[in-house]
């Protein structure tokens, strides 16, 4: 059974890397001292697409991404690894959206795309953490959607089963497709780079990127239609204007603080017997530092 | 993460060497395969890129989960169970990585599947493994063994076994047996020819690395009768067909992720490669170039992890109110090593490079009638790579011995406990100056390059380069060392004595090598920076080793051979 299987993908900056000039004084991330990467989670998604491909031959695994034109790097990265497509969703009036603006416009996207058996992504982006975005893309695709998922253990007749990693343990569900499933960091690592794709696909580029190429590599672009990624604007997929970019966020950033976590008091659980111990890990599940 | 290609420059130094180019160019036949293979490339540029991309992929992969894997592999280390060999959980883990990415059959043609890459940027990728698990280099890098099926294989057997290396199964060579180490003449597995024309082999190998592969290359007696080197053949068995068991693993020192096999052959059907009675002569010396030039690689990747360390931890640990490395006698171990680490690695190129330069002549004469020029060319670079692989083999072990050594020294009392990765590489170093032959057999085959003037012709290329005024007192240096050298080797040879010369060979390739990897190191400095530290430290190396073994050689009466008989 071949399936056409969508992965929501996001470039972020590596805020896993923070340094000292990572913020700017007014509190919005300096985007520049970070490098972009391929948001984490969402590596993790694509590693469950593609051994959905590898267990159903004739799959097509296509990336979408909503971003600046160079959120292309990402789609490369993917192909690298094993997806077949991607879709860059790039206009300016798409900037400035919040979750809510952002899961209509890849919403629009996805309904775009056509027929799609399952659309995986990251549980969430570790710009902003939110973990609303896949979610929120189901609601408005009126499909089911199975959240914190860490690994697809089958599909079949129309039916996805996917263990789901919950804070106090592990839950199977059965979800009718197509839906959206949301993966978490505790799923299988990525699968590396794949040499031989890396040489094949290296120039493959969105329309705007090939303006800035050379006119031997365009030619070259030209000539071999795998190498040409297909990059969406807001009319294209019909999205409605007031729904879209800053208009269509009605999240507002008040204000960005600097919170230096400190602690308060000491606490100190002497004794040699199980009972001190006992009591330090109360406390800390009681404050929450644990469970 | 780290990303073991990208953190360390001198190997993008390595490998935009300007010979690169006619390496490339040769290797791709002008970039005909563009139009047929859709990962092929098009120009010089393309190729290049392709390399550094496909080395980024093996240092990310090396950085991150290979080096991760490193200590609880060497700790579980691998097993046998039901005439099998077990690998340790990371190295199945590593293998599937390596397959996943595309990183077998590196060097193989396209048509079979392989990257077509030349052996140049696939020896930087052994070194690139071999530092972050020197153990699993070894698995990766049988891959080579498909050298030499292509090189002796007909068409069918190419076309069988290849691809199957290129999708990630593993190889190995089985030569060695109890009594046929070092003495591959005496090898006694018996290869019978059956009535319908096919071979079957029955006997016993043993030290076998990866001895459970996929695909054996198997040194057999198939001239019934004989004794010696000539009544011997290579087979190919592969492990589909079954008849070779796992008896035993070796409990070894180091490089325990590595299966190390004693294997019993029944009745193991078994395939012809090439002709018959050239196993040992020829097919068997080509297969042990390869693994030679492959086990100077997986040394420099130990020289690399044991002089990291060291300079880690002399920057990290305090004593009298500073880090360690701030005490000259320290400063001076780590500078020692990090100038045997890049002459070891910058002789390891030379000599990949001319193994490139001369298998391409090869290989394309297997399709054309070479020109004359041509042909003048693949004999001059066969000849280099036949004198320098041996050096290389010979003395990146040496180093990285010694570099494993003092990494230890650095660590101090630590450095003898099993929490740092130290120890390990200390264990693992040790095989580098043995297996693949050991350091005294390197010399016997480098010797010869002595007499004949293999080392002398390169002496004088390299001196013939325009260095920047500050190296030229280096230079002058080196040709006065030469002239040392020079003097020595004639005075050895005067005495006419075989026992006298055999016991002043290693003396005489020591000298030519340390001459060699200094004046390497000066054209390395020569356009790089990074290099001029290194190459200032080995000219003091050299300079004080060559005056060493001259005075030793000058002071020698032959007579006194006689005290050091048992």
């Amino acid at each position: 059974m071949s399936l056409n299987i969508i992965v929501l993908a996001k470039q972020v900056p590596d805020t896993r890397n923070v340094g000292k000039d990572a913020m700017k004084e007014d509190g919005t991330i300096n985007r520049a001292a970070l490098p972009a990467i391929f948001n984490p989670e969402d590596l993790n998604a694509l590693e469950q697409a593609l051994r959905l491909k590898d267990k159903n031959p004739g799959s097509t695994v296509t990336i979408l991404t909503m971003g600046l034109p160079r959120a292309a790097e990402v789609i490369r990265e993917a192909i690298y690894r094993g997806a077949d497509a991607g879709i860059v969703l790039t206009d300016r009036a798409l900037g400035g959206a919040d979750t809510l603006a952002t899961s209509y416009s890849l919403a629009q996207a996805v309904k775009k795309f056509g027929k799609c058996d399952i659309i995986l992504g990251g549980r969430q982006a570790i710009d902003g953490d939110t973990a609303q975005v896949g979610p929120q893309i189901a609601e408005k695709l009126g499909i089911p959607q199975v959240t914190y998922a860490e690994e697809i253990l089958d599909l079949n007749n129309g039916h996805v089963t996917v263990k789901r990693r919950l804070e106090n343990g592990v839950e199977t569900v059965k979800a009718p497709l197509p839906c959206v499933v949301t993966v978490n960091g505790s799923a299988a690592e990525c699968r590396p780079r794949n040499a031989r794709r890396v040489m094949k696909y290296k120039y493959a580029v969105s329309p705007s990127e090939k303006e800035k190429l050379s006119d031997d590599l365009k030619k070259i672009v030209d000539e071999r239609p795998y190498l040409q990624l297909a990059e969406w604007g807001a009319a294209y997929v019909d999205a409605d204007p007031e729904q879209i970019g800053l208009a269509g966020s009605p999240t507002k950033v008040k204000n960005v603080e600097n919170v230096v976590f400190t602690a308060k008091e000491n606490l100190c659980f002497a004794g040699n017997d199980d009972s001190a111990l006992e009591n330090l890990i109360k406390e800390l599940i009681t404050n929450h530092t644990i469970g | 993460m780290a990303n073991f290609y990208t953190d360390n420059p001198a190997l993008k130094h390595h490998l935009h060497h300007p010979l690169m180019r006619k390496i490339v160019e040769l290797k791709e036949r002008n970039f005909t395969d563009a139009v047929k293979f859709d990962y092929a490339p098009f120009n010089y540029e393309d190729a290049m890129d392709n390399y550094e991309k496909v080395l980024e992929i093996v240092g990310d992969l090396c950085g991150g989960l290979i080096a991760d894997n490193a200590e609880g592999v060497d700790h579980q280390g691998a097993s046998c169970a039901d005439g099998r060999a077990i690998y340790a959980d990371g190295t199945v883990e590593n293998l599937e990585a390596c397959r996943k990415a595309g990183l077998m059959g590196m060097s193989m043609p396209r048509r079979y599947g392989g990257l077509n890459f030349p052996i140049t940027p696939y020896i930087m990728a052994a070194d690139i493994v071999s530092r972050a698990d020197t153990g699993f280099e070894n698995l990766w890098g049988l891959q080579d063994c498909a050298e030499t099926l292509y090189e002796f294989g007909n068409e069918e057997q190419r076309q069988k076994y290849i691809p199957r290396v290129c999708d990630g199964e593993t190889m190995s060579m089985d030569l060695t047996e109890p009594d046929a180490g070092s003495d591959l003449q005496s090898v006694m597995l018996k290869a019978t020819q059956k009535e319908d024309g096919t071979w079957v082999l029955n006997g016993v190998k043993r030290f076998i690395t990866n001895g459970d592969s996929d695909i054996h290359l198997v040194l057999a007696r198939s001239e019934d009768g004989t004794k010696d080197g000539r009544g011997l053949s290579m087979f190919i068995y592969d492990k589909r067909n079954g008849g070779v068991s796992v008896r035993r693993i070796e409990n070894k020192m180091g490089i325990k992720g590595s299966p190390t096999c004693e294997l019993v052959y029944k009745n193991a059907p078994a395939e012809l490669c090439g002709s018959r009675r050239m196993g040992l002569i020829k097919y068997v010396m080509a297969l042990m170039n390869g693994a030679r030039l492959g086990i100077a690689a997986q040394s420099v990747g130990v020289s690399e992890i044991a002089y990291r360390e060291a300079l880690a931890y002399a920057k990290e640990r305090k004593q009298f109110g500073k880090a360690i490395i701030e005490f000259p006698a320290v400063a001076e171990l780590i500078a020692v090593m990090k100038a045997k680490l890049d002459a070891s690695r910058t002789l390891l190129y030379e000599t990949a490079r001319y193994v490139d330069l001369y298998k391409v002549y090869e290989d394309i004469a297997r399709e054309r009638k070479l020109s004359d020029e041509e042909r003048a060319e693949m004999k001059r670079y066969s000849r280099l790579a036949d004198a320098l692989t041996p050096l290389a083999k010979g003395l990146t072990s040496e180093y990285c011995n010694q570099n494993a050594y003092d990494c230890i020294q650095v660590h101090g009392g630590s450095g003898f406990m099993k929490d740092y990765a130290c120890e390990r590489v200390y264990r693992d170093a040790r095989i580098t100056s043995i297996y693949e032959g050991t350091t005294q057999l390197q010399v016997v085959a480098a010797i010869r390059h002595v007499g004949a003037g293999t080392y002398r012709s390169l002496m004088d290329m390299y001196a013939a380069t325009d260095f920047k005024a500050e190296l030229r007192p280096l230079a002058e240096n080196l040709k006065a060392l030469t002239a040392i050298y020079e003097e020595a080797a004639a005075a050895v040879a005067a005495t006419g004595s075989t026992e006298y010369n055999d016991f002043m060979a290693r003396r005489l390739v020591e000298m030519a090598g340390n001459i060699i990897m200094s004046y390497l190191l000066l054209t390395d400095a020569n356009t790089d920076d990074m290099f001029t530290a290194s190459a200032h430290i080995y000219n003091k190396i050299a300079n004080a080793e060559v005056a060493k073994h001259a005075e030793f050689i000058r002071n020698f009466k032959p007579e006194q051979l006689e005290y050091y008989k048992a």
